[in-house]
């Protein structure tokens, strides 16, 4: 079975984007970032799905979800990135601290 | 025909309801609720005539009661009303001279203030008179004679603006007062004997002597007259009558002739077996309180300049009358003088009324010579004077005559003596307030002129019975199917057993009549004549008399000394008293209190429920400070410490379990 170096994969590209989620000031990147979290999740569940051939292929069926849901999370993501860069010519992070109190 | 009898509670009734509608509705109705005073004394009328005809025909004696409590066993609180030949004659009295006198206040009090007010008021007063009139025991009799009183206090203080007027009603509520607790103990020291309030049980028992009555009667029977010298202005309380001419005319038109001092000579009338049984060893003080009254107070009428203390004065002197006739065991005398004159004094007083209407002022000084501008009040004034003076044969005539009589006849020879003089001293006065009123010349301002037809023809209907009320009662002349009025009067439940004289005695009359002409005479020599001033023709300068009764004897002064010099002492004392004990006990109290709120506030409330409440806000306060400084807005701060959270939980499910 080849289910370890898969989740050995997943592992590396999660921790890839913990990295850049934490690292990166570019809001864009740290996007990025968190579809290369996403895609990791994806990953594991088509693993497990591939070792353990569910009935109902509910790792497939919920990966496709989280594609989904991630597209969804993208173009909102993007669509804010994009009037926050308008408002404030800037995509940096810490210029956008004004979420506080 | 025992209808009117059996609903005759329907005119105790309707001056009441008369008074509510008049304050709820009064002000939006045309005459402002003098319809409605006007109506239901109307009504009243009706009743109170066809039973006046039916006891001269038939006699009507009646009672009606319903039980209200019980106090105790056997006392029993009832009201209702009892018709006999008293209280018929009271009725009519009170509601014929009533409905005359509120007639003549729709035109006294056009356009003047509170008018709803003023005949709401005077519904009550007559319903007052009547539920006391009405009364078949003590205690409706009390609560009525309590009514008339509070109704006059209001009334006399109509014009309550001007503090005299106000002070003037204080006077008369006081002074009835205290001559109210005589009769309020005497009512119930008499009932506790005798075992009940009813008049009907009373007079029985004094007619049987019944033993435990006996040995109250005195006491018992002082105490009521003590109540009846408070409200029928006895000396000496007669001091709140002449002051209680602040009240509008009308009012003291009523007041004097048909309610409120009528009450006490009533009052001797309906417990009359009383003290003609029991209570022989008070009625010669009582005589003597009645002969002074009538004789000191119609002096005082001499002097007056106000034509309605004259009038007041004028009341006293003759209330003096009854009460010695009623005291002396002329029944019939004395409650025949109260029916005559309440028709002659309330026309003396409307008509004075009308000549003050004109006038715009009480004072006799600004009067003089209206006898050509208002002829009807003159000749109207001129009958009840010569009525009020004695003069035959008018109604005043008769019943003084059959007071002469009665004095004579039980004895009292000096007081027969005194009550003639006091004939002439009435005429005397009256020829004054005559003289200076429509003789002479006009002294005040403006042109006055007659009174409206409203005014004017109450006091035609007043002058006709007091010129020929007294033909009811001429000594042994019994009139046609109808008897007379001493028969009238004797329709009681308990023999009254007075006497009656069966002949005129000339001698008597004739002397009456000599002094009431020599007053007459007298006063027209000495005011006839006109003068410059009021203080030329007020010529009755006899030294010392005459600053002793223009000072009324200084009685108001004695009574202010009497109560200043004995209450003084008390008061200073109470002061001190109450400065220095009852002050400290109080201070040393509130010092206690004091220190205890210090206590409680400083330590307690300061200290520990606020310091409890400060502290938990001030450690709110730490912790959102300290929390605080997490909140960065820094997103990817947030985001390491779930990733923090995430990798310790992992941490603890892996390692740990």
């Amino acid at each position: 079975m080849l289910l370890n170096q898969f989740l050995i994969l997943a592992a590396a590209l999660f921790a890839l984007g913990i990295y850049g989620l934490l690292v990166r000031r570019n809001l864009v990147l740290i996007l990025l970032s968190v579809e290369l979290m996403l895609n990791a999740v994806n990953i594991n569940l088509i693993a497990f799905e591939s070792v353990l051939r569910s009935e109902l292929a509910v790792g497939q069926v919920f990966s496709i979800f989280v594609i989904t849901v991630a597209a969804a999370e993208v173009g909102i993501g993007l669509a804010i990135v994009i009037m926050i860069f308008r408002n404030r010519r800037s995509a940096n992070v810490d210029d956008l601290s004004l979420m506080r109190w | 025909m025992t209808f009117f009898a059996d609903t005759a509670g329907i005119m105790l009734v309707l001056p009441f309801l008369a008074f509510l509608l008049i304050m709820a509705v009064g002000k939006r109705m045309r005459r402002q609720g003098a319809e409605l005073a006007i109506g239901a004394l109307a009504i009243n009328t009706v009743w109170a005539t066809v039973l006046f005809v039916q006891n001269m025909t038939e006699g009507v004696l009646a009672k009606t009661t319903f039980e209200i409590a019980r106090i105790g066993s056997d006392l029993v609180f009832e009201l209702g009303w009892v018709v006999d030949g008293l209280s018929i004659m009271m009725f009519f009295l009170v509601n014929v001279v009533g409905l005359l006198v509120f007639v003549y206040a729709v035109g006294y009090m056009q356009g003047d203030v509170r008018v709803p007010w003023f005949f709401a008021a005077f519904s009550l007063f007559v319903g007052s008179m009547l539920l006391l009139v009405g009364a078949p025991n003590l205690i409706q009799l009390i609560i009525g004679w309590e009514g008339v009183g509070l109704a006059s206090y209001l009334l006399i203080g109509f014009y309550w603006e001007d503090l005299d007027n106000v002070r003037a009603g204080n006077k008369a509520f006081l002074v009835n007062k205290v001559a109210d607790v005589g009769l309020l103990l005497g009512a119930i020291i008499v009932a506790l004997a005798v075992g009940s309030f009813d008049f009907q049980a009373i007079n029985l028992a004094a007619a049987e002597h019944m033993e435990a009555l006996s040995s109250v009667a005195v006491v018992g029977g002082l105490l009521l007259f003590l109540g009846a010298m408070g409200k029928s202005a006895q000396f000496p309380f007669h001091i709140w009558l002449p002051d209680a001419m602040a009240g509008p005319t009308p009012v003291s038109a009523l007041m004097h002739a048909a309610t409120m001092v009528t009450a006490g000579i009533y009052l001797m009338a309906r417990t009359f077996p009383l003290f003609q049984n029991l209570a022989e060893e008070v009625r010669p003080w009582m005589v003597a309180i009645g002969a002074i009254t009538l004789f000191a107070m119609g002096l005082l009428a001499l002097v007056a300049d106000d034509i309605k203390k004259v009038l007041a004065y004028s009341t006293v002197a003759q209330l003096g009358y009854m009460m010695t006739a009623v005291a002396a065991g002329g029944y019939t005398a004395g409650v025949f003088h109260l029916f005559t004159h309440a028709f002659f004094k309330a026309l003396l007083f409307l008509g004075a009324g009308s000549v003050i209407h004109a006038v715009h002022s009480n004072n006799m000084s600004d009067m003089g010579g209206l006898r050509k501008d208002m002829p009807i009040t003159y000749w109207t004034f001129v009958v009840g004077s010569l009525s009020l003076a004695g003069i035959i044969p008018l109604a005043g005539f008769w019943s003084k005559d059959e007071i002469l009589a009665t004095l004579g006849h039980e004895g009292y020879t000096a007081v027969m003596w005194i009550a003639i003089a006091g004939a002439f001293v009435t005429a005397f006065y009256m020829t004054r307030a005559v003289a200076l009123t429509f003789h002479g010349t006009y002294k005040g301002h403006g042109h006055p002129h007659e009174s409206p037809r409203v005014m004017t023809v109450p006091l035609i209907l007043l002058a006709i019975p007091s010129a020929i009320a007294g033909l009811l009662s001429i000594p042994g002349v019994s009139l046609p199917g109808i008897g007379n009025f001493s028969e009238w009067l004797a329709v009681r439940e308990v023999v009254m057993g007075d006497h009656h004289a069966e002949v005129i005695q000339w001698a008597l009359a004739g002397s009456g009549i000599l002094a009431a002409l020599a007053g007459i005479a007298l006063g027209w020599v000495i005011f006839g004549k006109d003068r410059e001033t009021q203080q030329q023709r007020d010529a009755f300068g006899v030294p010392i008399l005459y600053p002793l009764l223009r000072n009324k004897y200084y009685m108001d002064d004695l009574a202010n000394g009497v109560v200043g010099a004995t209450m003084g002492p008390v008061a200073r004392f109470v002061n001190w008293t109450n400065t220095y004990i009852i002050d400290a006990l109080v201070n040393s109290v509130a010092l206690l209190t004091k220190g205890l709120g210090a206590f409680v506030y400083g330590i307690l409330d300061q200290r520990g429920v606020d310091g409890a409440v400060h502290g938990l806000s001030a450690a709110a306060d730490g912790a959102g400070s300290a929390l605080r400084k997490m909140q960065t807005g820094r997103v990817q701060q947030y985001a390491a410490s779930f990733v923090g959270g995430v990798l310790a939980l992992i941490i603890v499910f892996v390692f740990v379990t």
